[in-house]
């Protein structure tokens, strides 16, 4: 009944070599439906973050298939993973990430500028992207004048301007204080019931976890447990 | 097509938000090439007004101009020995060689002019008509001579500029009685100025007597001391000149394989001399401009290394969100062109502004040459290209997750 996103299958991460080989991953299985939100929980060192970086196309597999929509696409070339990433994905990050002394307008326009979009639709998307989020009337500051929450706002309208499958939170909440983490957390959530953006979650914050529907957490390059909540009424 | 030229202008306009987000350092960076593009520019186009003037300076002596006198220039002073020559040596030249508009044989010697209490040492020469032409002369008041003078009859002369101001102010000298050396004679005439030669002597300080005149109240002798050709054409100089040549040894009796006593001068070979001067010094300043173009390249490159690894983290967002390495790679190159194509239309215009009034002070006809203008430009924005790449080949090599980790 669920259309599957994504399914990793005996996906391995390894760096370096010989001695100093290290593991980050070691062997997922792992499958996500459209409209899911996932959140991948574990200690530093687990290979949540290596997972996030597969998931995202910033890493290849070192092993394994990746199925993306039912393509493999564990071993693709740098710029075919970059043409995944400008089409399918949207990516929030612990630290905004966001382009200094440009205004938030031009932050989220800026992935259309890569697909080629015209200006006066990239204007009118990204405005629509901003409002989504709550930041009308802050279109022309700049991250230096908008609050880290605000930030990340800025950041996530960005990410979905797009229109992506698949919105990737990297520790969106972890530069910011609980209210603040709430409230983009709620927004996440909101995005995720209310358009259907399947969202993959990474955090180490169990209270941040809680918003999600599904939590797997990882601890040595493999996953531990895989729990779904129950629908709350 | 039209996603790539789209991609291409939206480039651009990020490249020129970058510059203008970095006013001073992006000032800083072109500085080198303004300097460069400017120094090619201004160096390149003050030569050519100099070589120009060379040109303008040699016609103005006579174009197509040759000059016969006795005594082989090459083998020291030997003139002492030689024959002078004489009016039938220029009589000859004319009914002989072929290819000739005037000939115009002079004597002369220095000596004091004299008017009031004004006096003034300068060269007096005995002439006849053709002088003025072949030495491409132009009046400014009053006439040449006329036959009966040219004959010998009553003493005139013609002042050259020089003269006629120093003895006469403003005045008019016409129809005064000036004294060359012991000979009182009528000023008829007076020459339009010429200004200095290219080699620094004043063209205007000169009496014109009549020959016969001349050789009979100053001279005492009927010796020429030169003959001057014009020739019809600047292509006909040559052949003119071995005519010339030849016609001398059969009268001057020289046998085969024995050295002229006599030596022709072609204008045309030191306009060309000078010329090749000019443009020789003009390459130098040229290559010289050049390296400091060169410098100013490396600048940009130099500023764009250190822009990468600034905004290393811009580029891993770039990369994040789904730039190719090509796309990051044109907009660094973009703003490298950005760049130095700023410079180059500032060097241009300092350049040339520059040039002109540098032109202005020296005495340089300002000579616009749009080939240089284009070709400084060019390789301006080919600079930003060439040094530009290194930088922008680092940035799209970038790994997007280190990228993204770099603080």
């Amino acid at each position: 009944m669920t259309r599957e996103l994504i399914a990793l299958e005996g996906v391995t991460r390894v760096y370096g070599r010989g001695e100093s080989e290290v593991r980050a991953l070691a062997g997922i299985d792992l499958k996500i439906a459209v409209g899911e939100f996932v959140a991948v929980m574990g200690p530093s060192g687990s290979g949540k973050s290596t997972c996030m970086n597969v998931l995202g196309c910033l890493d290849s597999p070192t092993s394994g298939s990746y199925f993306f929509r039912g393509v493999d696409i564990a071993h693709l070339t740098l710029d075919q993973r970059a043409l995944l990433r400008k089409h399918y994905l949207g990516f929030v990050f612990q630290g905004f990430n966001l382009l200094a002394r440009t205004t938030a307008l031009e932050n989220v326009e800026l992935p259309l500028v890569y697909r080629g979009m015209r200006s006066a639709e990239r204007k009118t998307r990204a405005l629509r992207a901003l409002h989504e989020v709550g930041l009308d009337g802050r279109e022309h500051h700049t991250p230096a004048e908008l609050s880290g929450g605000q930030q990340q706002r800025v950041a996530i309208a960005r990410a979905i301007v797009t229109e992506p499958s698949l919105l990737l939170a990297d520790e969106p909440t972890g530069n910011l204080d609980s209210a603040k983490a709430d409230e983009i957390m709620n927004l996440l959530v909101a995005l995720n019931r209310e358009r259907g953006i399947t969202i993959a979650l990474v955090t180490h914050e169990p209270h941040m976890a809680a918003y999600a529907s599904r939590i797997v957490s990882f601890r040595d390059g493999r996953i531990e447990a895989d729990e779904r909540k129950v629908p709350q009424a | 097509m039209a996603a790539t030229l789209l991609m291409l202008g939206n480039t651009l306009l990020m490249a020129l938000r970058e510059v203008r987000r970095n006013t001073l350092r992006s000032g800083l960076t072109t500085l080198g090439i303004v300097i460069g593009v400017g120094a090619v520019i201004a160096l390149v186009t003050l030569g050519e007004g100099a070589s120009r003037k060379v040109k303008n300076d040699i016609s103005s002596m006579g174009v197509n101009m040759l000059t016969l006198f006795p005594g082989a220039m090459r083998r020291g002073p030997t003139s002492s020995a030689a024959e002078p020559l004489s009016l039938a040596d220029a009589a000859a030249i004319e009914h002989e060689v072929s290819e000739i508009n005037g000939v115009a044989p002079a004597a002369s010697r220095n000596l004091l002019a004299v008017f009031g209490n004004k006096n003034w040492n300068t060269s007096a020469q005995g002439v006849t008509n053709s002088y003025v032409e072949v030495r491409n002369l132009e009046l400014a008041t009053g006439r040449t001579f006329s036959d009966a003078e040219l004959a010998g009859g009553a003493p005139v002369c013609i002042l050259g500029a020089t003269v006629q101001r120093e003895l006469f102010g403003r005045e008019d000298a016409v129809g005064s009685a000036v004294r060359v050396g012991r000979l009182s004679c009528t000023v008829v005439g007076v020459t339009r100025s010429k200004g200095s030669s290219t080699f620094g002597n004043d063209q205007d300080d000169f009496v014109l007597l009549p020959l016969a005149v001349f050789q009979r109240r100053i001279a005492g002798s009927n010796h020429i001391g030169t003959i001057a050709i014009s020739a019809q054409s600047e292509a006909s100089t040559k052949k003119v000149q071995a005519q010339i040549e030849v016609l001398m040894r059969e009268r001057r009796r020289i046998a085969p394989g024995q050295a002229d006593d006599f030596t022709v001068n072609d204008m045309k070979e030191i306009s060309d001399a000078l010329t090749s001067v000019t443009a020789a010094l003009t390459a130098l300043l040229g290559a010289v401009a050049a390296v400091s173009l060169l410098v100013g390249g490396i600048g940009i490159m130099n500023i764009m290394l250190v822009s990468v690894t600034e905004r290393t983290r811009e580029i891993g967002i770039r990369l994040a969100i789904g730039a190719r390495g090509h796309e990051v790679l044109l907009q660094f190159l973009v703003e490298s062109v950005v760049l130095c194509v700023i410079g180059g239309v500032l060097g241009m215009v300092i350049g040339l502004v520059g040039s002109y009034f540098a032109g202005q002070a020296l005495g340089f006809p300002f000579v616009l040459l749009p080939e240089v203008v284009l070709i400084a430009f060019l390789f301006s924005a080919c600079v930003g290209v060439a040094f530009g790449y290194l930088p922008a080949r680092k940035a799209a090599r970038l790994n997007p997750i280190e990228a993204l980790r770099h603080e």
